[in-house]
């Protein structure tokens, strides 16, 4: 870690010397080991460190700020000098702009942040015979559920670990390290009327918390398994359930569409809803980053703010958009610490771990409770226009014939507007599931439209 | 004129001299395996942004590294490092042998043979050399002439990035390839407002070329042009229908289809997997007589086009379906070792610290006969789809998605209404078949097609001439 911090000093020292007012800096070093499984034969070990700083050099004018942005993964001194002066240059060509600028104070302070839980220090030093052994674990049991799981793609188990520094010409030091464990296993069924495949996965801060091997290649092969012999359906208009891992999907959206940036552009249908009733009283959207072990939690935010919990959705009323500091300005608010920052970007706004607290009702019951309809266990395609609120994307799951699956579905799409849809949600289920730093339980949507057959 | 190689930059800057090279590469042999090669990648990227006005920030990216694989039968061992220097590299070739567990008793490389000399994307400055006022010069007469356009158009932005890579291949059968890439990429999106309705329009461009050929008016006017008219005729688009219908496809981008439907499902780890819903099938029927499928890394200047593949092999013209007949898949060198084929120059890879796979190039189906004038008279009802966004694919399934944006409605064989933007849903395996028209109209996308696989980004092209497409799911939201 001193070695980065060192890196950050050079950076910030040069971006001054060159010219610049103010500076920022962002150092990330990351080690990883991935490997793969499929049938009984490695099919890679792959073993990875990077390192990349990025610093943003500023340079104050009479109306406004101008900013610049240069990266390197090239840590040695002098191309270190270099890329941090050539940001300084860059900038002076940029245009004043009176809202950017590092935040004018409100820190964290560096040596009292929380402790998050981002990496359990028994799991140093990873041992690859033992991930190759996980990954073999998880890909037997896979092969071994039924006759009809043949093939895969392989399963994977990797480890990685990080360490992230942020420093700024105003004094502020921050440093924290992460981990990051998973488990992944995508079999493939096949039988008379065509092949499948589905995935399952465990990711964790912790490797004593991942699911066991044998539990990920089984739940992976009956997810295969029960999508054999799906058909589409006739066009109609009906109640869809989206399971955890799709509904995800769903606040990943309403995410992007209170972002800062998407707001003050004019990109975002919920633009200049703040306040107002945007989606149906059941929904309750939470962005937390001092969730402990959270895959998407930190101590601070991508400017060196203190990372607060912020309620986005409160009884379908929006309360809150995603802000950094110059989001914040550009809608006359303040930032809520939610900059998100690579080593190679200008700092955004985003999510860190995002979720839709449960309702009640398990999803067995929400089927229970739709007379006819569609299950939605995968969607694909990037159908989403955040301007109009359009959606239509690929989906496949399983069809319900009063209140009972009834049999698996593909090749059809689901469109309704987006507003509508959030408006419509008319359950939401207990069973929040986190397999990302996006996280929902089950939840149902009133009406779409279902396009398939003629 | 003496074009600086990849090779002496190498050797110049961190002292990558062959001996030193082929030391490291004998060190991955040192075990026994099949197959060992060293990736050294050096890029960089300038980028500026303009919206509301104003270039608020100006970007410059450097990265650099080496990837040390080395293979045995299935098994692949990799390492990679971000600091070019003998005791690194060393140390990546010993981290990737370990994949192998055999003593190979001191085998040496074979001798370094350069690859043929050939350059599709010749320029006289890397792109990246040009000065950021040059750039953010372009972006403001861009964003001036995007608002003078329509007074609807309410907001403009314009982005333009400019690449420069130098690769290095060195492997254990004697390859020793080098290329030098350019590449740019010019976006521009609006925001057209009219009453309560607000649409966006999006259009870009862009190649392996120099940054010149991004300055002509000739070339930028019609991107705006087009990204301004989209959005002002999305502002009366109505409500989309839904379910299976005949579809037409204009020329150039919907060419996306063929990426989706077929390109992935032929590469070559899913066929040698048996993942793809193509394996096994050459020689079958796979699309109607008449339809052409090619995958053509060698155009000049086109953003998916390369000198040489991220393992040294030359890349060529593949054809994947001829007269609606599969003829192959597109390899990269373990696929087509492992199958008993030749490599196309499909190995790709995202950078260094990625492991290459077979990935498409440029991807296009030949011109046939039909006028596309005449295929749209020939339908009765159905939907004209023109720009598209993203798609993606199952492979295992064949079931496979493209969204367009901007689509109009086709009755009594006459264009109407523009419709609001769905997703077409389609089985790739069979979406082909149903191709009932050519037209003779093919075109090649403008340069801004970008292909994910396995978390690696990858530029592509693709292309299509006017094509009739019957009986495909349209995902809209009007019964």
């Amino acid at each position: 870690m001193s070695e980065l911090l060192e890196a950050a000093e050079i950076a910030l020292e040069a971006a001054r010397g060159a010219g610049a007012d103010d500076a920022d800096t962002v150092v990330v070093a990351s080690e990883s080991t991935e490997t793969r499984v499929r049938g009984d034969e490695i099919d890679y070990v792959k073993q990875a460190h990077q390192r990349t700083l990025g610093v943003r050099a500023l340079v104050r004018g009479r109306d406004g700020t101008r900013q610049a942005i240069t990266s390197t993964s090239d840590l040695a001194e002098p191309a270190l000098r270099a890329m941090a002066a050539e940001a300084a240059t860059l900038a002076r060509a940029t245009a004043q702009d009176p809202a950017a600028g590092l935040p004018d104070s409100g820190f964290a302070d560096p040596n009292a942040l929380p402790d998050l839980a981002l990496a359990d220090p028994a799991d140093r030093g990873v041992d690859v015979e033992a991930r190759v052994d996980a990954a073999r674990r998880a890909e037997r049991a896979a092969r071994a559920v039924d006759p009809r799981i043949v093939n895969s793609e392989g399963s994977q188990a990797s480890s990685g670990f990080s360490q992230v520094v942020y420093a700024n010409s105003l004094g502020f030091r921050g440093a924290y390290e992460s981990a990051s464990h998973a488990l992944f296993s995508e079999p493939l069924a096949r039988n008379g009327s065509g092949m499948q495949r589905d995935y399952w996965m465990s990711v964790s801060r912790r490797l004593a918390s991942l699911e066991s091997p044998e539990a990920v290649g089984t739940t992976a092969a009956e997810r295969a398994l029960r999508r054999l012999d799906a058909r589409p359906v006739p066009t109609c208009e009906v109640p869809v359930i989206f399971d955890p891992l799709t509904a995800a999907s769903l606040w990943r959206q309403v995410a992007a569409l209170v972002n800062g940036y998407s707001v003050y552009r004019g990109t975002s249908f919920l633009a200049g809803k703040l306040g107002e009733v945007v989606a149906s009283p059941s929904v309750q959207l939470v962005d937390d980053p001092l969730r402990p072990g959270g895959l998407g939690s930190r101590p601070f935010d991508g400017e060196g703010l203190p990372s607060q919990r912020t309620a986005l959705i409160e009884d379908g009323r929006l309360r809150n958009l995603l802000l950094d500091t110059y989001s914040a300005r550009k809608l006359g608010f303040e930032s809520n610490a939610h900059a998100s920052r690579s080593a190679s970007s200008a700092p955004g706004a985003g999510a860190t771990n995002l979720y839709l607290e449960p309702g009640q009702g398990r999803l067995d019951e929400i089927v229970a409770d739709t007379p006819r309809g569609l299950l939605v266990t995968e969607l694909i395609g990037m159908g989403f226009n955040p301007v109009t609120g359009d959606y239509s994307r690929g989906a496949a799951g399983h069809w319900i014939e009063n209140g009972a699956l009834c049999h698996p579905v593909e090749e059809v799409t689901i469109a309704a507007n987006f507003a509508d849809m959030l408006q419509g949600i008319d359950a939401v289920g207990e069973d929040l599931l986190w397999l990302s730093s996006v996280a929902s339980p089950s939840v149902r949507v009133a009406r779409m439209t279902v396009a398939g057959e003629a | 004129m003496t074009r600086p190689t990849a090779r002496d930059f190498f050797r110049d800057r961190f002292g990558l001299d062959e001996r030193s090279l082929g030391a490291a590469l004998d060190t991955a042999l040192e075990r026994r395996v099949d197959h060992a090669d060293l990736f050294f990648e050096y890029a960089s990227q300038s980028s500026v942004v303009l919206e509301e006005g104003i270039v608020k920030s100006g970007d410059r990216h450097l990265e650099q590294g080496v990837g040390v694989r080395a293979q045995v039968g299935e098994r692949t061992g990799y390492a990679h490092s971000d600091e070019l220097n003998v005791e690194s590299i060393q140390l990546a070739a010993r981290t990737a042998r370990a994949i192998s567990a055999d003593a190979a008793g001191g085998r040496s490389a074979q001798a370094a043979v350069a690859t043929r000399e050939r350059d599709l994307y010749p320029v006289a400055r890397p792109p990246t050399d040009t000065p950021v006022e040059d750039m953010i010069a372009l972006v403001e007469a861009i964003d001036a002439y995007a608002r003078s356009r329509d007074p609807r158009i309410v907001e403009v932005m314009a982005s333009c990035v400019a690449q420069h890579r130098q690769v290095l291949v060195l492997a254990s059968d004697g390859t020793l390839a080098e290329d030098v890439r350019p590449l740019v990429r010019l976006n521009v999106q609006v925001i057209a407002v009219e009453g309560n309705r607000r649409e966006v329009g999006y259009q870009g461009c862009g190649g392996r070329t120099d940054f010149e050929s991004l300055v002509d008016p000739a070339r930028w006017q019609p991107i705006a042009d087009e990204a301004a008219r989209v959005a002002i005729q999305n502002l009366g688009a109505e409500p989309c229908p839904a379910g299976s219908m005949t579809v037409v496809l204009g020329p150039g981008w919907p060419g996306i289809l063929l990426h989706e439907a077929i390109g992935h499902g032929l590469e070559g780890d899913f066929n040698r997997k048996g993942t793809s819903a193509f394996a096994g099938r050459v020689g079958e029927r796979v699309a109607a007589p008449g339809v052409t499928v090619v995958d053509d890394g060698t155009l000049p200047g086109r953003r998916g086009s390369l000198n040489v593949d991220d393992e040294g092999t030359p890349t060529q013209r593949t054809v994947l379906i001829e007269d609606g007949i599969l003829r192959g898949y597109l390899q990269d060198r373990q696929n087509a070792r492992l199958m008993g084929v030749p490599a196309t120059g499909n190995g790709r890879r995202q950078s260094y610290a990625h492991l290459p796979m077979p990935r498409m190039t440029n991807t296009f189906m030949l011109a046939g006969q039909d006028d596309p004038q005449d295929i749209l008279r020939s339908v009765d009802r159905g939907i004209f789809a023109v720009h598209f966004g993203g798609g993606q694919v199952d492979i295992t399934s064949g079931k496979f998605v493209f969204s367009a944006s901007e689509a109009y409605r086709i009755e009594n064989g006459r264009i109407g209404a523009p419709l609001k933007g769905a997703t077409l849903i389609g089985n790739g395996p069979d979406v082909l078949t149903r191709v009932s028209r050519i037209g003779h109209d093919l075109a090649l996308d403008q340069g801004v097609g970008t292909c994910g696989k396995d978390g690696q980004s990858v530029p592509v092209g693709v292309g299509l001439p006017t094509i009739r497409v019957d009986e495909l799911t349209v995902g809209g939201t009007e019964g």
